[in-house]
């Protein structure tokens, strides 16, 4: 049985040609870029190529981009180092459907003295401007939002909110780890002051990630040690994740165009099938302003996991917003900030394509999907109470 | 992904007794949607009295099912007291055990059971009344079952309480209840793993004392306003005026000055020192105020 891989946003497949610009790196060419000798210095030169490639698929210039390890990293050292850079404000604005990467790092700041404000969002997972508006005062240090939603793929109008948040003379930071190589962007003229990116969410190794800072915005290193990314991030470059990411850069920015075509082609396919065929299901977010690749739909009366295993016996990857597939006894929290309610929310699945899935994936899982339905909903006390 | 046993997967994917008995002795429904997981169980009674019949139906994870169909498996020939027996560990020792987290599934299933012995025995209630008090609110979890929990499965953490019926597992605002029904029931083996509280120093430093205040109102204070929709900010320490900032649902309620103002302050005086008062910032709440509309 093959696998059918519907979770790019939790993780992705390493491209191939990726793989092998990576794989001289360890065992060839595992010079230090630091290094003095030239065997070193040839691993500077691709480390710099990398970067390039990072800052051609932004539209930025190669010295704001810093390398780190992953996405939550990224994160964590834009709001922390803004924090520290900025030490007499107290007051950080984000939302509640952030990813945990930045929601479990601001509610840690409240501990710290800070005063945290959670922006809430509509029903189809859009921001009030207003009221964020509303919300920016000179004690405001920091805004924090992501660009687009991991769980329902619904962009926000970031660019509206840099414009917005910076005219004031406030930081702005936005986690973009699910829109970039999905979306074109272009930084240099954006406001934007701080954005974060991951590998792994574009075809590149887990392991790597990029915080962009705006050339003129201050933060404080949270990485001590060393003289690396010129000072920002100390620490031995990862230079096979580093060439790595430039590769994938560099092939997202080739396929941005099949990102937006094909694959969100298959991608309605899909939803649209599924919606027609299992009745009592709807999809979740704002479906004007979404991710190419990327639906939610919430199925009443059953619940995420027992859906999930039946999907996975045909080899079929997803993900849900169940509570019990979280960990916790609570489903999603983005879901619940929309005011999904708890019947839909627990029956929620996301299925996220990239541009490796394929037509037949796309049908065989359209073909899977009503029996599963139906099988878990016979099982369920809820459909003949709903029926009566 | 969780590490289920072959013996739950197959009583997931091939469930035993699925439906519903059509004019049944007895009737149990236990759970409910918002919680997540729900179970109704349905039995017939043969002429020696013993469970000749018994189906499920079940809206849950891939747990909660294979949970309900070993259920009616197990009491299948038994009479209604062999049945009564019946406990959450025989479920999860027959399904060759249930990761910890999912353990709640296993009681959920000796509470529909319980529930439908009580409807045919009591009759007409078809409902499984809630016996004690609600401590946790979320779940509609009451202290009796808690305190059931923990006997029958020898738990000693919040974080197990949890996993065996869901109590503490959203707000978290009934953690310290929860741990003082851990106390009560399991007594001195429990004792020496409390956590332990900040320590009241001889003589604090300002930075200690300021230090310390965070940290209590941290620990001490904000997971329960939390837990309500509001929240709390130390705005400022002087001398032994604490200024405090009450947000959300907190910063709305008229009565905050009175109340949330004596408690943080009685905390404060535990934890930290005797001579400390606390002061609301009237303007960030008039300033929030304007904010909200």
């Amino acid at each position: 049985m093959s696998t059918v891989y519907f979770d790019n946003n939790a993780t992705t497949k390493v491209a191939p040609e990726v793989f092998e610009a990576m794989e001289p790196y360890f065992c060839h060419l595992y010079g230090n870029p630091s290094s003095m000798h030239t065997f070193g210095g040839r691993v500077g030169v691709k480390v710099r190529d990398a970067r390039e490639s990072v800052a051609d698929l932004l539209g930025c210039d190669p010295s704001e981009v810093i390398f780190t390890s992953c996405g939550t990293e990224s994160d964590s050292a834009a709001i922390l180092g803004t924090l520290v850079a900025i030490p007499n404000k107290r007051k950080v604005i984000t939302t509640r459907v952030e990813h945990p990467a930045v929601l479990a790092a601001c509610r840690d700041l409240e501990n710290r003295g800070y005063q945290v404000v959670e922006l809430g969002v509509d029903k189809l997972g859009r921001l009030d401007l207003d009221e964020l508006e509303s919300e920016l005062d000179d004690d405001t240090a920091l805004v924090t939002i992501m660009w687009a939603n991991n769980e329902t793929g619904v962009i926000f109008p970031i660019e509206q909110i840099a414009e917005m948040v910076t005219s004031r003379g406030i930081v702005f930071h936005t986690d973009a780890v699910q829109i970039v190589g999905k979306m074109p962007l272009n930084l240099s003229q954006s406001r934007i002051n701080l954005l974060s990116l991951s590998g792994h969410k574009l075809h590149a190794p887990k392991g790597v990630g990029v915080l962009y800072v705006k050339k003129g915005t201050r933060i404080t290193p949270l990485l001590l040690g060393g003289h690396q990314e010129g000072g920002r991030r100390a620490g031995t470059e990862n230079v096979p994740g580093i060439v790595g990411l430039g590769k994938a850069c560099e092939l997202a920015g080739l396929n941005m165009k099949d990102e937006n075509t094909r694959v969100k082609a298959l991608r309605d396919k899909l939803e649209a099938a599924i919606l027609a065929r299992c009745p009592d299901s709807r999809v979740n977010g704002d479906t004007a302003h979404r991710l190419p690749n990327t639906t939610n739909i919430s199925f009443e009366y059953i619940e995420g996991e027992a859906i999930l295993l039946m999907l996975d016996r045909f080899g079929i990857c997803a993900s849900s917003g169940s509570a019990c597939t979280s960990g916790s006894l609570e489903p999603s929290h983005v879901l619940r900030a929309m005011g999904v309610p708890f019947t839909a929310a627990h029956g929620s699945i996301r299925f996220s394509l990239s541009r490796y899935n394929t037509e037949e994936e796309v049908d065989l899982t359209i073909d899977k999907m009503p029996s599963i339905i139906t099988r878990l909903r016979e099982l369920s006390p809820f459909v003949q109470h709903a029926q009566a | 992904m969780w590490d289920y046993t072959d013996k739950v997967r197959d009583h997931f994917f091939n469930p035993r007794n699925v439906g519903e008995i059509e004019d049944p002795d007895g009737v149990g429904e236990v759970g409910s949607l918002a919680c997540g997981d729900a179970l109704k169980l349905t039995f017939k009674l043969g002429q020696d009295g013993r469970i000749v019949d018994a189906k499920f139906k079940t809206f849950g994870c891939a747990s909660a099912i294979a949970s309900s169909s070993v259920l009616t498996e197990l009491i299948k020939g038994k009479t209604l007291d062999e049945a009564m027996n019946v406990t959450n560990k025989d479920i999860a020792e027959y399904l060759g055990g249930l990761p910890e987290q999912k353990m709640h599934c296993s009681v959920m299933g000796r509470e529909a059971l319980e529930a439908a012995i009580e409807n045919y025995r009591g009759g007409a209630t078809d409902k499984h009344e809630l016996e004690g008090h609600i401590v946790c609110t979320c779940f509609g979890v009451t202290d009796k079952e808690i305190e059931r929990v923990i006997s029958e499965n020898d738990l000693t953490t919040v974080e197990q309480v949890t996993n065996y019926c869901k109590a503490g597992g959203g707000c978290g605002g009934c953690h310290g209840e929860i741990e003082k029904i851990i106390q009560r029931v399991q007594g001195e083996k429990v004792k020496e793993r409390r956590a332990p509280a900040p320590r009241k120093g001889k003589k604090l430093t300002n930075i200690q004392k300021m230090q310390l205040v965070q940290q209590t109102i941290n620990e001490q204070v904000r997971p329960a306003l939390r837990a309500h929709g509001g929240n709390i900010e130390l705005v400022d320490v002087v001398d032994n005026k604490v200024i405090v900032a009450f947000r959300g649902m907190c910063a709305q309620c008229h009565l905050a000055e009175f109340t949330m103002k004596d408690v943080v302050e009685t905390k404060l005086r535990e934890f930290v020192a005797e001579d400390l008062f606390v002061e609301e910032d009237r303007d960030s709440v008039d300033e929030h105020h304007v904010h909200r509309g």
